[in-house]
């Protein structure tokens, strides 16, 4: 089980509960606004893009190359971006907050 | 319109898949407060459907892994389920749906989200043939599976070498299969993509171990010895134990066109999907639509347009102004490779390619008619896309030796034309 928190773009905070699957999925599933996943996860559309809070970048690393490339040209990018169809929900991402970034 | 106007009308769907789900929640997120209900004739909860034939086909997850929304998220949103449910026929006059358990069903706006079924050609003797499958549904992919599981000699013929085809092929040759792909055409992926990239994809699954075989056109399926034998029009024959058919797809138009809307390769829609009744829309694989970005009507087979057109029908029907004009763009996952297309690159007269110092495979295909990039194929190469994305949405003019030349770095500044 890990809680973790989405700040909207409009400064909302929504804090979800999950156990498995992607935190994407878990975004999608619980209507988090600027989460899309159209792809359905598989680092294809960048509509999961959100910024790690900075305490918390050791829990979930840095983008892979693919997220870096697929973000490379964004105007909302940066050294905490993550696609988060590729973070998966485990007890380690417990207390994760996540900004939903802008979309271009 | 406000939100009390809203209120006592009701929205019906006629199809519960990527564009039909996505409509309905953005319908919701538009400010729409009365009824959504969708019908579809699927049994199970609406699901992703490219994964199907990828990473879905191998694993051995139930289709609650791979659904658009969880359950809960339809009833937070009050959104209507029909599952299993089909639509007989449409009411114009009346504003209302006949429904096969005989059902009728009032509506102030329709959206037709009836996407596609797949093409089984009149092949003598497929109608006999044993453990033959299309590959659209999830329903689709448990009878595979299942087949698939129950064959000792697990002989695949795949009839198509289409995405749908190559991905199938990737899939149960991982699973263990013996598979082989016959292609009618000279080529596979003949009707979507460049010579170079039809080789680079032949040479891929023949490293595989899967036998690619082209200008291959069935004319017969005989049953032999309790196994389906393959003939192709030269003579060569195959015996297959399961055979998966990926020719294409029929746009399902039968209700519009019953129903006297406006059909041309699909139902005609408008900028803000609206077909010639005002109070129905079109959206998705179906519809036959404008894509100002290339200055043509164009039917689309993708999850993007699904989405982008579901997002536009629900600003529409709240009396938003929305504009649609997305460049289009796909994928296909095969073996270790992955593929990003994007725009559409009908009507090219050259093409660039351009291939990255890499441990792996690493290139890109740049699809110009004379000197303004159409489309963008890349492979393993995400890098690739998303600038293609930019240039093509920018009618940005490239400097093509620069952009041949791989040892100048894929940065914007270093590619346009000064």
């Amino acid at each position: 089980m890990a809680k973790i928190t989405f700040i909207t773009t409009d400064d909302k905070t929504i804090t979800l509960e999950g156990t498995s699957g992607s935190v994407m999925q878990l975004a999608v599933d619980n209507s988090v606004p600027g989460i899309d996943g159209d792809c359905g996860g598989v680092c294809s559309c960048a509509t999961c893009h959100v910024h790690v809070a900075p305490e918390h970048i050791e829990k979930t690393g840095v983008a892979s190359e693919i997220e870096e490339d697929m973000l490379d040209l964004n105007d909302y990018s940066n050294e905490r971006s993550r696609l988060c169809c590729q973070l998966e929900i485990s007890e380690a991402l417990d207390g994760l907050v996540l900004q939903v970034a802008e979309s271009d | 319109m406000s939100n009390n106007q809203t209120k006592k009308r009701v929205c019906a769907v006629i199809g519960a898949s990527h564009a039909g789900v996505n409509f309905a929640f953005s319908l919701r997120k538009e400010g729409w407060e009365g009824d959504i209900v969708l019908f579809d004739k699927d049994p199970v909860l609406p699901y992703h459907r490219p994964p199907l034939s990828k990473a879905y086909l191998t694993s051995e997850d139930g289709i609650e892994k791979n659904l658009l929304k969880s359950a809960e998220s339809y009833e937070k949103e009050n959104i209507h389920l029909n599952l299993g449910v089909l639509v007989s026929s449409i009411n114009r006059e009346d504003k209302t749906l006949r429904l096969s358990d005989g059902r009728i069903q009032d509506y102030d706006k329709l959206v037709i989200a009836t996407g596609a079924r797949p093409v089984i050609p009149p092949i003598p003797g497929i109608d006999m043939a044993t453990n033959i499958y299309p590959l659209r549904t999830a329903e689709d992919v448990e009878n595979i599976r299942h087949a698939f599981n129950a064959s000792s000699n697990k002989r695949i013929i795949i009839i198509g070498g289409g995405y749908i085809g190559l991905e199938t092929a990737a899939s149960l040759k991982k699973l263990g299969g013996a598979v082989t792909v016959l292609e009618r055409e000279e080529r596979i992926l003949a009707r979507v993509t460049a010579p170079e990239m039809s080789n680079f994809f032949m040479q891929l699954h023949t490293q595989n171990g899967v036998d690619v075989l082209t200008n291959k056109n069935v004319v017969s399926i005989k049953p032999v010895n309790d196994v389906n034998m393959v003939v192709c029009e030269d003579g060569s024959e195959f015996e297959a134990d399961i055979i998966v058919v990926g020719v294409g797809i029929r746009v399902n138009l039968e209700l519009a066109k019953d129903a006297g809307l406006h059909i041309e390769n699909g139902i005609a829609v408008d900028e803000t999907a609206c077909t010639n009744d005002k109070n129905i829309y079109a959206i998705g694989d179906c519809t036959y639509h404008y894509n100002p970005h290339y200055k043509r009507r164009v039917r689309l087979e993708s999850v993007q347009n699904a989405v982008d057109q579901a997002k536009v029908a629900a600003a529409a029907i709240c009396e938003k102004a929305p504009v649609y004009d997305t460049i289009p763009w796909f994928w296909s996952d095969q073996y270790d490779v992955k593929l990003q297309m994007v725009g559409l690159s009908e009507g090219y007269n050259n093409i660039l390619i351009r291939k990255e110092e890499s441990d792996g495979v690493k290139f890109s295909i740049w699809y110009f008619k004379d000197d303004t990039l159409l489309a963008v194929d890349a492979v393993n190469n995400a890098k690739a896309y998303v600038l293609g994305t930019k240039f093509i949405k920018g009618h940005n003019k490239i400097d093509q030796s620069k952009l041949a030349d791989n040892s100048v770095p894929f940065k914007p500044a270093n590619l346009l034309m000064q």
